[in-house]
């Protein structure tokens, strides 16, 4: 079975090649189906996978080999899949989520008139993400790497004649851009160091081989990586293309920025934590910039008006928790924590389109209100989800977070209280998206309250499936102070070693769960009592600083972005033209010049040029018989 | 024999073409490169394992046979010349254009000069069709270019002149240094200059560097390219930008790393800080054009030094990448310009400002675009990507100091290349349609043109081994 894993990504390739071939010929309902059947078929051979790589007799990973990519030299990258089980995982996440958000999208983009272009883009996007999961060395993950930024390039420039959109498409790719540079930077290193790019041999080598620089070989290529990292998974500082990403078509952004695309990230430090065990210092800056981007997006997610603006902070905020997870070294908890955010994350994405399908396209939260009466179900999978991202007890959020928060304080009890902050305020600020939109009177127009309706089936199923996961998907990693037996972590660690098991004693354990979840119930009753009428009072002071994202955008806009423009105007216009151009043209003009005055030897008397003449052969009879040799 | 043929056809065909006007000249350039094409493919299938050569007495007195050689690069760019000038016949098929004879004609003889650069294996027969390549291509931009074309071709012209005539003395002064009785050919010129003490190799460096430098162009060489580009009409814009600088590249090459390595070691790091300064510097001028032909003249400015700050940090894998990505350059180039010129063609401008609405009024004009674009940015899986990989694997590879420096700040330009590029594709492709624009979509005649660029694109990308077998033997040979 393993040795199909090559079918996973073709399925969604054809799919793409159909859609994509077929644009003008294919009618909307057969795009919808082509692209949800492949991603069904590529979810199917999954499972399959999923079962052989778990039962006890898989030993190691599965290679399977493709063909020879780049062979130069001592330079050897092949084209190979790795079958393991922490890239098996990662399918079914893909698969399944994805096709969940395929088969809502059918209903979702049905009256758009790009939609068999929508489900071609979205089944190459899926085929990108498969490569990066499945790809045997660095180059394969970067091939998938790039490719899912430039699916989400095409997808949140989807509506291509509003401007604002494609240049939040350009943002996100160029951003992406950047981080890949460092990814790019790390896969040099590691290619002089080491000689290869797959992850067995450079693995193999790195405790023996110590590289150029010694033990700050592994920090330098570690940092590097993570920049890669830093820009895929929307950390500070390039974090600033996520939030604009929301321009796309909400499943998109259910599934590429917010489920998938985004997690790339922590699925490469998790990869590489042989690495990053051996970087120490490397694991501070990711728990750090984790935890700063935790609280941070936490913080704006707090006074965003734009539901999907809320869902994006909080998605920034949920990826610093996963990285604040890598930074302490518990990898396996970062892709719990993956797995539990991709439900979640997915059913409010998807029930935030569900309800921006009924608003007739508002998204302003306080434009809203009283939904739930008309919208039971789309109302009550949302509030699931909120309880799951809020970590209450019993839905899956509440494990993962927990266990990071666990982690983090056995690492550091202060990193633990900032964390436990950044948890209150997700609580805080999701049941204030919850209370604003479900709850309390209707405040749009009457107009869309006569439209107000529940999404379709198709729309509605998903979110159901979605979540039953968001409270089931917790349970595969039970606290140790319940269970022994933590199954997704046994499960993944042939592949992934956490850097240092913690045991804590069992009150501490029991303790630091209550203050979580006894804060977060405290923060979700304030957030009802606050947020029963929303104020359009304009916000000043902190608030304001909030609402604008504090001010971000319009610093690097003014720190980078002004100053390059300016720079390249002015190398344009006086370095170009006037500096060095004007200089081959003086050259040009001297020359001119200096004609100018030989041609007056051309004097026109024979007598002059015979004269001339005869100087030359002198001359020429000088060099040849006294010996002027050159 | 193919050597010969290679070189033949296009020069006969281009001077019959003369006498000819209407389809007829049209329909005999397309069967001239398909022809010659087949022939680069011949070629190809074979240099990949072993050279061919050819060789007759040409002047003896001056030490010169008319030699030939058909290892892997030169098929390799004779492969690339075929198939660029057989997309350009093919997209030209019904444009109008003035004395369709003569320019036809002109355009053969650009492409024969292009395949003897390419195929020299004496260095007079070099310089021979080096300026055989020049001068037609100089007739066509002062005939057929745009409003300011006279002084644009005229600076051109001189520019490139003085640089082939320095090149020419640095050449006749290498023949003069061989054993025996003075010899161009390529072994003992090789010969000859490698055994010059290093001192002499570094003037001679100098004069020789200069033709490949303008030509190529390297920062600052190189402020006769978008000028040229403005004016000319696209598919002589096609043979300078896709094929007239792999010129440069390729005698660097040839004729500099065998010929003068003392000279290449001396000055290497300056040339790779000067190709480096290139990249960035034409990076950032081509974020702030509004014009798209002088946009892609910048960036090919950049493409071109990534390339040349590679050789000039010589390692197995950046000389391989630059196979690889003259190559792809080539194609990826050739794409962008017919596209140009199709924009041209209908909106009438070539101004960004003034585009907008491709992706409505031209689906099929703008998803190429796209895809061509990505394959000049370098995306994974585009044949873009895997030169470029491998040459800033080369560069971080290299013995020099400061080769992280070197390859980070050069890999500075992939985002400034993303950030043009992607400004481009926004202005031209997305947003409102104008008013008053043709909205006509591709042709049968551009539709197959583009097809090959991309399935070229996409296969290469995908699947380089072809690419990197048949010129893996020549790094060999470069490298040592």
């Amino acid at each position: 079975m393993t040795q199909l894993v090559y079918l996973i990504p073709l399925f969604p390739l054809i799919g793409f090649l159909i859609n994509g071939l077929g644009w003008r010929t294919i009618p909307k309902t057969a795009a919808g189906i082509i692209g949800s059947l492949a991603i069904l078929a590529s979810f199917v051979v999954s499972v399959g996978i999923f079962f052989e790589v778990n039962s006890p007799s898989f030993h190691g990973p599965v290679l399977v080999h493709l063909f020879d990519f780049i062979q130069t030299g001592k330079l050897y990258i092949p084209f190979t899949f790795q079958v393991d089980a922490l890239s098996t995982l990662f399918l079914l996440i893909i698969t399944g989520v994805g096709f969940l958000i395929h088969v809502y999208s059918t209903s979702y983009m049905h009256h758009d008139e790009g939609m068999v272009k929508y489900f071609a883009f979205l089944n190459l996007f899926v085929f990108s993400m498969l490569l990066l999961v499945l790809g045997a060395n660095y180059l394969v993950m970067f091939i998938g790497w790039e490719g899912v930024g430039l699916c989400s390039y095409l997808l949140i420039g989807f509506w291509f004649k509003n401007r604002d959109y494609t240049n939040a498409a350009k943002k996100a790719f160029v951003m992406n851009r950047i981080g890949d540079l460092g990814f790019l930077v790390g896969m040099m290193m590691i290619l002089f160091n080491y000689g290869t790019l797959s992850y067995g041999e450079f693995f193999g080598k790195l405790g023996t081989v110590p590289g150029a620089l010694g033990e700050n070989t592994y920090n330098w290529i570690a940092v590097c990586l993570f920049i890669g990292a830093i820009g895929k998974s929307a950390q500070i500082p390039l974090y600033t293309w996520l939030p604009d990403a929301m321009a796309g078509p909400t499943p998109v952004s259910a599934l590429i920025h917010a489920a998938t695309m985004v997690t790339a990230g922590i699925y490469m430090i998790a990869r590489s934590s042989v690495l990053y065990n051996l970087a120490p210092f490397t694991l501070h800056i990711v728990a750090i910039i984790g935890l700063a981007t935790a609280i941070f997006a936490a913080t704006v997610a707090i006074k965003q008006y734009d539901i999907k603006k809320v869902l994006a902070y909080s998605t920034v905020s949920q990826l610093g928790f996963m990285f604040l997870a890598l930074g302490v070294g518990a990898y396996t908890t970062a892709v719990f924590h993956v797995m539990t955010h991709a439900f979640f994350k997915a059913l409010l994405f998807l029930g935030s389109g569900s309800v921006i399908h009924a608003m007739g396209g508002e998204q302003d939260i306080r434009l809203m209100g009283g939904l739930g009466k008309k919208m039971r179900i789309t109302q009550i999978t949302f509030l699931i989800g909120c309880l799951a991202i809020s970590g209450i007890p019993g839905f899956s959020g509440f494990f993962s977070k927990d266990e990071i928060l666990a982690a983090t304080y056995a690492h550091d009890p202060i990193l633990y209280y900032m964390a436990l902050a950044a948890a209150m305020m997700t609580a805080f600020y999701m049941f204030r998206l919850y209370f604003l939109t479900f709850t309390g009177k209707f405040r749009g127009t009457h107009d869309q309250e006569h439209h107000l309706h529940e999404s379709p089936s198709a729309m509605t199923i998903p979110l159901i499936v979605l979540a039953i996961l968001s409270v089931v998907g917790g349970y595969v990693g039970l606290p140790a102070v319940i269970s022994e037996h933590h199954a997704l972590a046994s499960y993944l660690s042939p592949v992934v070693s956490n850097a240092g098991e913690h045991h804590m004693a069992a009150g501490t354990e029991w303790l630091l769960m209550g203050l979580s979840s006894g804060l977060s119930v405290v923060m979700i009753i304030y957030a009802f009592t606050a947020n029963k009428v929303p104020s359009f009072v304009p916000n000043t002071g902190l608030a304001k600083l909030l609402e604008n994202k504090w001010y971000v955008d319009e610093i690097y806009d003014a720190v980078i972005v002004r100053p390059l423009a300016a720079l390249s105007g002015l190398l344009d216009k006086f370095v170009e033209k006037s500096g060095i151009d004007g200089i081959v043209n003086g050259v040009g003009k001297g020359v001119r010049y200096g004609s100018d005055r030989i041609r007056m030897l051309q004097t026109g008397q024979v007598g002059f040029y015979i004269f001339v003449m005869v100087l030359g052969i002198v001359a020429l009879f000088a060099i040849t018989f006294f010996g002027v040799k050159l | 024999m193919i050597l010969v043929l290679l070189i033949l056809i296009p020069l006969l065909t281009g001077i019959l073409s003369f006498s000819i006007n209407g389809n007829g000249a049209k329909n005999l350039a397309l069967l001239s490169t398909l022809a010659t094409l087949v022939l680069s493919v011949c070629l190809s299938c074979t240099a990949g394992t072993e050279s061919s050569y050819f060789n007759v007495p040409w002047i003896p007195n001056l030490g010169t046979s008319f030699s030939l050689i058909g290892d892997g690069m030169s098929s390799m760019l004779c492969l690339m010349t075929g198939i660029v000038m057989l997309v350009v016949m093919i997209v030209n098929r019904n444009k109008e254009v003035e004395k369709p004879g003569s320019f036809y004609g002109l355009m053969l003889l650009a492409q024969a000069g292009l395949m003897g650069v390419f195929l020299a294996y004496d260095a007079l027969v070099f310089y021979v069709f080096w300026e055989l390549a020049l001068i037609p291509v100089y007739f066509l931009c002062s005939q057929w270019g745009g409003e300011k074309r006279i002084p644009a071709t005229f600076k051109f012209f001189v520019y490139t002149f003085v640089g082939s005539l320095m090149m020419l003395a640095g050449l006749i002064y290498l023949s003069t240094q061989t054993p025996g009785i003075n010899s161009y050919s390529w072994p003992s010129i090789a010969h000859a200059g490698a055994s010059l003490p290093p001192a002499q190799q570094v003037w001679l460096f100098c004069l020789i560097f200069v033709a490949f430098a303008i030509k190529m162009p390297i920062f600052p060489f190189h402020t006769w390219q978008p000028d040229t580009y403005e004016q000319s009409p696209t598919p002589v814009t096609i043979i300078l930008s896709a094929l007239m600088v792999k010129m440069g590249m390729f005698g660097v090459l040839r004729w500099l790393f065998p010929v003068l390595p003392a000279g290449v070691a001396y000055w290497g790091n300056t040339v790779v800080v000067l190709s480096i300064i290139g990249i960035i510097y034409a990076s950032l001028i081509a974020i702030v054009q509004a014009d798209i032909k002088r946009l892609l003249a910048y960036s090919s400015i950049a493409h071109m030094g990534l390339m040349c700050a590679a050789a000039f940090s010589p390692s197995n894998t950046g000389i391989h990448g630059i196979m690889v990505q003259m190559f792809n350059h080539g194609i990826n180039i050739t794409g962008m310009w017919v596209i140009v010129s199709m924009i041209e063609n209908r909106w009438g401008t070539r101004d960004m400002t003034k585009m907008g609405g491709m992706a409505t009024s031209a689906p099929q004009m703008a998803i190429a675009l796209l895809i061509i674009s990505f394959a000049s940015i370098g995306l994974p899986l585009t044949n873009g990507f895997v030169g470029e990989f491998m040459l800033f694997t080369g560069l971080f590879q290299s013995a020099s100091i400061y080769h992280i420096g070197f390859m980070v700040v050069a890999a500075l330009g992939v985002i400034l290349g993303a950030v043009y590029t992607l400004n481009m594709v926004q202005k031209v492709a997305y947003g409102n349609t104008r008013e008053q624009v043709i909205n006509k979509d591709l042709d049968v005649n551009e539709y197959i043109g583009l097809a090959i660029i991309i399935a070229i694109i996409i296969f290469l990308g995908v699947y380089p081994k072809p690419l990197l077998d048949l010129t893996a033997g020549v790094v060999n040979t470069l490298i040592h």
